[in-house]
């Protein structure tokens, strides 16, 4: 399918990203204490397919206590960081503990991935990850337009993790990525996976990775040299992964870098930023 | 004082009183194999200001002796004290005072229906309540099954000598054999203690074994535990052979109101240092006579809140941690955090400062935040002051605050000099006069860390001033650890290697432009980054240090070569000084 213009194009995207944030928010308010991640991933994997879902850039992650810190096998990056440990397991949800969704569907041919965290019941831990990721989201679009490199960017976080005594757990991601490029989605739709993967998607990314070595870009977006280049347009999904001793936090989320250079978030109207008004608007009324 | 005697059952008891009328009474009870005596110094101190009375227990001193060993059940124990208080006390309440048996006493007289309304607060020194650890020891053992055996075990083999006691003929033989002959060359051997032969010794040694036969046994399979709800003071002797300091653990469950502080001493506190005790027992009457209350008494209370079986081995310590904005200031914070500690963090920036500790309270701990640049002696003053006033007494310093210079040593200007000295030397020796001072002061058994570098042994070009002032703290450290080694105040130089903390971000390169400056930042800081070693590392170490009183502590395989290096081949050493390592 072609898409005719840039706000349809645009407007396709945040379609996606909607459902995918839809089927995260559906899940979590179905968590209880005793399921596993395997079942939390199973419940945005329901949600999506009745929502007209049936191909995935990946299909649903989910990960409670302290594998939301990638700590332990979860972390080993040998491999570039594919790792079994990676995939939903059998983790139990308890009382208190942190937990986050991961979805990535394609909605005609348009590609979201988002990242959603929180906590069942009461986690202080959790929540101030969760605040400290609002610095990251203002940081990354300022610097971009700043005129900063992609890797300056990435490197900016991890500045300001280190400033806040938080990891970069993203680092433990494939390639170590803080964002990958994501493209409307060429060809047929397929239901066709490799490890939990989209073979559609798996393909576009590979056709991005070889675009952009001959171009001197990379659509894997980390603080390495490969990401030394000014930012390119597109599509990026942005997720900064902050974990404190035993606990992560995360978003992710669609930005756009124009034709210009110019990056913004895709869309405001997202959890993480409801929540972040809602504490600010709480704060003032105290 | 003013001797007396009292009938009590089958013995009469001999005491002394004194001090002035009308003043807070306060009652003093030996323990084994003491007699009142062994009160003397702290006698001659409360009494100016409080009434005093002291006793010889039944079977000790110039009290006599029941005739079997059921005598000298806590039942009579307990009428005894109860006939010395109708005698010498007979209105109002009085403060209780115990040691070693006599506080074992004390805890019994919080619950006995004869002395309880009596007694107004408790200072406990060196003896537990049987019921109380044997309850807390038996349900350890339910909950926690084979784990809570090691510490338990540590307490079994100090407390080696209550099962000899038990042997028959075992410790009267012992006694007779020399053991009391020889009691006050014993004392000043294991705790450096002078005290005058008794002529009574042997008599109050051989008495005394029946307390515990007549007790422990009884205590030990059906311990009775009750609420109490009398004010409680503890001192605990860090170095106490006889009583370990887990005994006193979980208390605050069954007694709410109580108090607790760690004294570096050995058992025999009421001789090693009565003027201490003394200002101890008076700052509790005060507080529980007038409701006065201020920083070290909370921080008492704090304590014994703290002091759970399962909270880490830093519960209710408090730490100060200098630069404990970033890098091994605040990873070192976090760490003691993890292990129980609440924490003081000081930086010259007060936002990282402010941050550090909001990750401390996430940790579950009390953090206290101030901005202090450690160079400024006026501003560190103040920080002591503050302590003093709000928070308590610190038991763990970290002196870490320092900051990175290189470059040639004639491009060095004096100013350089001078900041990198004031920082790095001076900010170490304000931080460690002024909180050793103050444990010194109030016996606590402390610990000073000072973060030197492995800078400190490894002479380099370009790092001359730096190298300098490191060198300088790892020695200053030294000495006082030799200083302070009596005092039961350990000190550590941490030597860490190259660590990728953000210093490098901060380092001055003297005779640098500012473009130079920049890149050669960060080409320091990417050295650095590469060699992935991190302030955790640095934490894990200085713990460690802590937990096992190291002299040095270094982290990073440099730092252990090239102390190897300076050890074995000082010409080695000084050829690789010559080399040219400085960032272009």
């Amino acid at each position: 399918m072609t898409v005719p213009d840039e706000a349809t194009r645009l407007d396709a995207f945040r379609k996606a990203q909607h459902l995918a944030y839809a089927a995260a928010e559906a899940a979590a308010a179905e968590l209880r204490p005793g399921m596993t991640e395997r079942e939390a991933a199973k419940l945005m994997d329901t949600y999506a397919r009745d929502n007209g879902v049936n191909e995935w850039f990946h299909q649903p992650f989910a990960w409670f206590g302290d594998r939301t810190a990638f700590r332990g096998p979860i972390a080993w990056t040998a491999l570039r960081g594919f790792n079994p440990a990676f995939f939903p397991g059998g983790r139990r949800l308890e009382e208190g503990m942190a937990f986050i969704l991961d979805c990535a569907p394609v909605v005609e041919a348009a590609v979201a991935d988002i990242g959603y965290s929180g906590a069942l019941g009461e986690n202080p831990v959790a929540e101030q990850l969760m605040d400290d990721l609002q610095a990251h989201r203002a940081l990354i679009v300022d610097r971009l337009n700043q005129g900063a490199t992609m890797a300056e960017v990435s490197r900016a976080v991890d500045a300001l993790c280190r400033r806040q005594g938080v990891e970069p757990r993203h680092k433990a991601y494939p390639y170590n990525v803080l964002a990958h490029r994501v493209e409307v989605l060429p060809g047929k739709p397929s239901g066709l996976g490799i490890a939990r993967f989209g073979l559609r998607s798996v393909r576009e990314l590979r056709r991005q990775v070889a675009q952009g070595r001959a171009e001197g870009w990379s659509p894997l977006w980390s603080s390495a040299e490969r990401s030394d280049h000014p930012p390119v347009p597109g599509l990026w999904a942005v997720e900064p992964h902050l974990g404190f001793r035993d606990v992560g936090a995360k978003f992710e989320e669609l930005l756009v870098i124009d034709a210009e250079g110019r990056a913004r978030w895709l869309d405001d109207d997202l959890p993480h930023v409801r929540r972040w008004n809602a504490r600010k608007t709480a704060r003032k009324a105290a | 004082m003013m001797p007396f005697h009292v009938a009590s059952g089958e013995v009469t008891l001999h005491g002394h009183a004194g001090g002035p009328e009308g003043a807070p009474t306060v009652v003093l009870i030996h323990g084994y194999p003491d007699d009142s005596t062994v009160w003397d110094g702290v006698v001659a101190d409360l009494a100016a200001d409080h009434r005093v009375i002291t006793y010889d227990v039944r079977g000790a001193g110039e009290s006599t002796a029941p005739a079997s060993t059921r005598g000298y059940h806590l039942d009579r124990l307990m009428a005894d004290l109860a006939s010395v208080l109708d005698q010498e006390a007979p209105a109002g309440k009085v403060h209780l005072v115990g040691h070693d048996w006599g506080s074992i006493q004390g805890w019994q007289a919080l619950v006995d229906p004869r002395t309880r309304q009596r007694i107004a607060s408790y200072t406990s020194v060196s003896g537990p309540s049987l019921d109380l650890a044997f309850g807390a020891m038996s349900d350890r053992l339910r909950a926690q099954k084979l784990g809570a055996l090691p510490p338990m075990l540590n307490q079994l083999m100090r407390s080696w000598y209550v099962m000899a006691f038990h042997v028959p003929a075992f410790a009267p033989l012992v006694w007779r054999a020399g053991a009391a002959r020889l009691w006050p060359r014993l004392l000043k051997r294991t705790d450096g203690i002078e005290i005058e032969a008794r002529p009574g010794q042997l008599r109050d040694s051989l008495n005394g074994i029946n307390l515990y036969r007549a007790n422990f046994r009884e205590r030990m399979m059906h311990p009775k535990r009750q609420r109490i709800e009398v004010p409680v003071q503890l001192l605990v002797p860090a170095d106490d052979p006889f009583v370990g300091p887990a005994v006193f653990d979980d208390l605050c469950d069954y007694v709410p109101h109580l108090m607790r502080e760690e004294v570096a001493s050995g058992h025999w506190l009421p001789l090693r240092d009565p003027a201490l005790l003394a200002g101890r027992i008076r700052r509790f009457v005060t507080h529980v006579e007038t409701g006065v209350d201020d920083a070290a008494l909370a921080q008492g209370r704090r304590r014994a809140a703290r002091h759970r079986g399962d909270a880490g081995p830093f519960a209710g310590r408090l730490a100060l941690i200098t630069g404990a904005g970033s890098g091994i200031g605040r990873a070192t914070a976090l760490a003691l955090a993890e292990k129980g500690a609440d924490v003081v963090v000081t930086d010259i920036d007060l936002e990282a400062a402010e941050r550090t500790a909001t990750l401390a309270r996430l940790i579950g701990v009390d953090a206290h935040v101030r901005q202090v640049d450690v160079a400024d002696l006026t501003a560190m003053e103040a920080l002591a002051a503050f302590i003093d006033e709000k928070v308590g007494i610190v038991d763990i310093v970290v002196n870490n605050a320092g900051i990175g210079m290189a470059g040639d040593f004639l491009d060095t200007t004096e100013e350089d000099w001078r900041r990198v000295l004031n920082v790095n030397l001076w900010g170490v020796i304000h931080g460690a006069r002024l909180f050793a001072k103050r444990m010194v002061a109030a016996r606590v058994p402390g610990h000073v860390v000072n973060v030197a570098s492995a800078a400190a042994y490894t002479p380099a070009r370009g790092m001359s001033a730096y190298a300098a002032t490191k060198a300088a703290v790892m020695m200053m450290s030294a000495c006082l650890r030799a200083e302070l080694s009596g005092q039961g105040i350990g000190v550590s130089t941490i030597c860490p290697g190259l660590i990728d903390t953000g210093i490098t971000d901060r380092t001055r390169f003297v005779g640098a432009s500012e473009d130079e400056q920049a890149r050669k930042r960060a080409s320091a800081s990417r050295l650095y980054a590469r060699r992935a070693l991190t302030a955790e590392a640095v934490a894990a170490d200085i713990v460690a240090a802590i937990e096992e009183d190291r002299a040095v502590a270094r982290t990073g395989m440099e730092a252990v070569a090239f102390d190897l290096i300076g050890r074995v081949s000082p010409g080695l050493m000084r050829m690789i000084a010559r080399a040219d390592l400085m960032p272009k």
